[in-house]
């Protein structure tokens, strides 16, 4: 079994896993990291997105195996010190969630998005959003949220 | 509403972020997939390859053998677990064929996921491992895939023992059609394929049993939307006593209908966890959920409608096919018959005939899918409106004014015998007309024409109504329903202030928490964070009929509405007693029972309620209670209503349709909540525009669903919806106190037809005049070939066929 040391949510771990465990299952069942969730399992829904070395991704395509040496950043870890990230409130504030099973895999999704651009219109949104699928929503608050929360990223970073 | 102050925040037709979200948001859900006990297990299911087999054998032996397995039996192992088989708890006609479903067939397998073995490991990936070692000797028979050859002489039997794949026929008829349809100058007749659809919340099915088994008690986490009706029935199906049996939902992620049931992965780990004492956990994969979990629609519509000459609606004919699939599930064979009586829909007429035929396919069973049974009448009625406009050479939107119920005619019987309480068509189409810049569309869509563009544009209307809040348990027994529709609520005030309120209502994503808090947050005076609303649990609220049609807000929350009222009146006695003066002479206001005319005499709610609490001064005989209890059944549906106007460019080169404008205004009733019924509103709507546009459960003749994961199922996702504008006019509910309808289902209900419509609408000039659901490019593309060649035959035809 490989050995992997893998940084998830600041904490490092050290684990023996099986070469064909999945990402998102070792956060889930070994880790008990169960705010990143599974919603299919032909890596379509986007409910798993966490931030892998920085950059979004499907936590169901990976194998745990290759995750030996990354930074792992899920939803959990995302609030600094206790206050939730632009994202988290303007998900919140915009009503960009109703069952909330795909916002994880939707907010780690908009942090990359808004990572590569601060200021995106409703089309690049969706565009960005393209590989999450919600099925509540219709996704026309959930745009709203994410420009939102660009809005207060953008003030953030120059005040 | 009632005459307190309304708290700054909170109130009713505020809009406060919702409480929900804090967990969902952070990851600090529980979701029954993430729960776990020690000693946990996992079970997986072996399911049928194929549409139709005689099971010849199953041998498990050698999975037993795999390292982790426990435990696996066949359909034959466990067939003595059962105490009955899987409910279906509406049987449509005295005479409705309703074969056994056993959770895991025993002889025969009837459609492609039906359960025939179960595993139960030590992981999820051992049990997994283990059901590629379950060795099955299945013998095929001849599958039924579609319905009209379903019912055909000769066709082969999902059921071979009742001799016929006709479940039942339910008519209904008014008025004297034949006269209607005799003296008619026009009659138009469309069939409409109802396409079969997947409901897909995005959170998986999933269920644990954490037994004490040496007690023969259980508690089961299950992702349901019914926890009270589920916990009757298991007790039915393994003969567990309810009384020993504890259901919990506990978060839902979205329902829409598919987690409406009693799956028969519910009853095994139920079994099983009694059978091996381990807590057991099954969760499904998308793609075994595609299989297993209910799907929806799935109706042959066939429609004549009467007119006369000036396009009044004289009467109107539909005659359905509705594909029940292999088994009949909770309640299957009701979906077509909640429809049944809305096809007449907003429109006044003569006459109405009805009838349903329920087919057995050998395919997943149906049941309801958001708006179940009502989406397909919205659908019928309002394709029907459209076409019979383009025959009587009227303008759409002309027609219907021409035959609606008006505002002054409420409450106005239909001639399905629904009473309509209230409605306002005329004012919720004047405001969508405008906002749509009506019009000003028609004149682009003319000029478009005229100008012979590559972008043809289409504008698409639907009036439609419904009716929700599925209650009246009169009506719901007039209809064979199985049980009733009441809702029930208690209220608790807390010695510090606080209040608790515990609904049967079992929400899933709508808001309930939110909502609800409004309500009692108005009516009591206490702020919005007060208010804490317990759900989903049965041992937390032993009594309720849970969530689903769009009942939540106009019957749950009626209750709770009451059960408040309630509360206030019995701390209206004891502070009347503690104020020293007459009951009758208090008023409530701002949190406050103060005596009338002279307000400093007055006392806070908070220190009534510690004054029961202490109990050392309350009127003789005052049971010193601080709860109150209400359940609550209306006399009548709520029937929502409004207009919806859908714009659709068509790129004629390639058939592509795009929705380019969408406007929806509804009339709700009263709002306690905008941004929630917004929501539920958006949501809705992308639900029906995925129907119009993109999504269809696809079978081969073998019975293979070919569309059998999301990849080949297309889910719409962001960049696939249009941004969509919404408004409201408000006509009150009179069925209940607080004016509210239903609106977790009109979205989806109202916008399918509108999208259809306006596709055509811009493609008919150009010689398609029909189009089955979803329309996709291809389906448009090939239509406007076909429709091309049509229009040069006809030319050709008229030069005397000089051209080939
Ligand atoms: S779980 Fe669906 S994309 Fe990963
Ligand atoms: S909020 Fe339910 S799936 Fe997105």
């Amino acid at each position: 079994m490989p050995r992997i040391s893998v940084t998830v949510d600041g904490v490092t771990y050290e684990d023996d896993v099986e070469p064909r465990l999945l990402l998102v299952y070792y956060l889930r069942e070994r880790l008990g990291l169960t705010g990143t969730n599974v919603g299919c399992d032909t890596s379509n829904c986007g409910a798993c997105t966490v931030l892998f070395n920085g950059r979004s991704a499907k936590s169901c395509t990976i194998l745990a195996a290759q995750a030996d040496g990354a930074e792992v950043t899920t939803i959990q870890g995302l609030a600094r010190n206790g206050e939730w990230h632009p994202l988290q409130k303007a998900f919140n504030a915009e009503h960009g969630l109703q069952c909330g099973y795909c916002t994880p895999g939707m907010i780690m999704a908009s942090v990359d998005l808004l990572e590569h651009n601060d200021d995106p219109t409703d089309e690049e949104v969706r565009h960005g959003l393209e590989g999450n699928l919600c099925r509540c929503t219709g996704y026309q608050n959930i745009v709203k949220a994410v420009r939102a929360a660009a809005g207060e990223v953008r003030e953030g970073a120059t005040s | 509403m009632t005459d307190t102050a309304t708290p700054a925040t909170g109130g009713i037709g505020d809009a406060p972020v919702r409480k929900e979200d804090a967990k969902l948001v952070t990851g600090q859900t529980t979701w029954t997939d993430n729960i776990a006990f020690p000693g946990m297990t996992y079970m997986a299911v072996l399911r049928s390859p194929m549409a139709h087999a005689k099971i010849n054998s199953v041998d498990v032996s050698a999975a037993l053998e795999q390292p982790g397995v426990l435990a696996a039996f066949s359909g034959a192992d466990l067939a003595d677990e059962w105490a009955g088989p899987l409910p279906c708890a509406w049987p449509v006609t005295p005479d409705m064929v309703h074969p056994d479903h056993w959770p895991i067939a025993k002889d025969e397998a009837r459609y492609v996921g039906d359960a025939v073995a179960v595993v139960v490991a030590r992981d999820r990936f051992a049990a997994a491992d283990a059901l590629e070692h379950i060795a099955v000797d299945y013998e095929p028979l001849d599958a039924v895939v579609d319905m009209e050859a379903a019912i055909a002489d000769g066709a082969a039997l999902v059921h071979g023992d009742h001799g016929t794949n006709t479940t039942y026929t339910w008519p209904f008829s008014n008025g004297d059609v034949d006269e209607a349809f005799n003296g008619a100058h026009k009659v138009v007749t469309r069939r409409f394929i109802n396409q079969r659809l997947i409901p897909n919340a995005i959170e998986p099915r999933a269920v644990v049993v954490a037994p004490i088994a040496a007690a023969n008690e259980f508690t089961m986490y299950t992702a349901t939307q019914v926890p009270h009706i589920l916990r009757l029935m298991l007790a039915l199906t393994t003969g567990v006593p309810e009384s020993k049996l504890r259901v919990i939902a506990p978060d839902v992620g979205g329902g829409f209908g598919s987690k409406l049931n009693v799956y028969a992965e519910e009853l095994m780990a139920l079994v099983l966890a009694k059978r091996l004492g381990r807590p057991i956990k099954w969760t499904e994969t998308r793609s075994e959920g595609y299989q297993t979990t209910i799907h929806g629609r799935d109706q042959i519509q066939d429609v004549e409608a009467a007119f006369d000459e000036d396009g009044r609606l004289r009467g109107l004919r539909v005659k359905l096919l509705a594909d029940m699939g292999a088994y009949l599930q909770l309640v299957t064979p009701g979906i077509p018959i909640l429809g049944a009586l809305m096809y007449p829909a907003i429109y006044k007429m003569d006459a109405y005939d009805f009838s349903c035929t329920g087919v057995f396919t050998n395919k997943t069973p149906t049941d309801a899918y958001r708006g179940a049974g009502r989406p397909e009448a919205t659908y019928a009625i309002e394709r029907t409106m459209d076409e019979a406009a383009v025959e009587l050479g009227m303008d759409p939107m002309d027609l219907r004014r021409r035959n609606w119920i008006t505002h002054e005619e409420f409450p106005f019987t239909t001639i399905a015998g629904m009473t309509y309480d209230s409605g306002n068509y005329e004012a919720a189409t004047d405001k969508a007309m405008e906002l749509f810049d009506y019009d000003g569309m028609r004149a682009e869509q003319q000029r478009r024409r005229e100008a012979g563009d590559r972008y043809q544009l289409g504008i698409g209307i639907s009036t439609y109504t419904e009716a929700c809040g599925i209650a009246p348990s009169r009506v719901l027994g007039s209809l064979d329903y199985g049980a009733g529709g009441w809702e029930h609520a208690t209220v608790r005030m807390l010695p510090s202030g606080k209040v608790e309120v515990v609904t049967g209502l079992s929400p899933h994503g709508q808001g309930h928490e939110t909502t609800f808090s409004q309500i009692v947050a108005d009516t009591l005076g206490v702020p919005f964070e007060d208010v804490e609303i317990l759900h989903g649990d049965t041992k937390v609220a032993p009594q309720g009929l849970d969530t689903y049609g769009s009942r939540s807000l106009a019957v749950g929350g009626i209750a709770i509405y009451k059960a408040t009222q309630r509360m206030l009146d019995k701390l209206k006695t004891a502070a009347a007693h503690m104020l020293e003066a007459s009951p009758d002479d208090l008023e409530f206001s701002g949190g406050q029972f103060s005596v009338q005319g002279s307000p400093d005499t007055a006392m806070a709610l908070g220190n009534v309620v510690l004054g029961v609490f202490a109990a050392h001064d309350l009127p003789d005989g005052y049971e010193p209670t601080l709860s109150a209890e209400f359940t609550f059944d209306p006399e009548n549906f709520s029937f929502p209503h409004g207009t919806h106007l859908c714009a659709v460019e068509v790129d004629t080169e390639t058939g592509m349709p795009q929705i380019t404008k969408y406007v929806a205004v509804d009339d709700v009733g009263n709002v306690i909540n905008p941004q929630i019924v917004d929501g539920q509103v958006h949501g809705g709507l992308a639900q029906g525009i995925a129907q119009a546009l993109y999504e269809e459960a696809v079978y081969d003749d073998a019975g293979n669903l070919t569309t059998g994961s999301i990849v080949d199922y297309y889910v719409p996702g962001a960049p696939d919806l249009p941004e969509y504008t919404t408004d409201r006019t408000v006509t009150p509910a009179t069925s209940n106190p607080l004016g509210v309808k239903g609106v977790g289902e009109a979205g989806t209900i109202a916008s399918t037809p509108a999208v259809v419509n306006a596709v055509l609408d811009a493609v008919r000039h150009l010689g398609v005049t029909d189009l089955d659901m979803p329309c996709s490019p291809e389906r448009v593309w090939r239509a406007l070939q076909e429709g091309s060649a049509s229009r040069d035959q006809v030319a050709a035809q008229a030069q005397g066929g000089q051209h080939a």
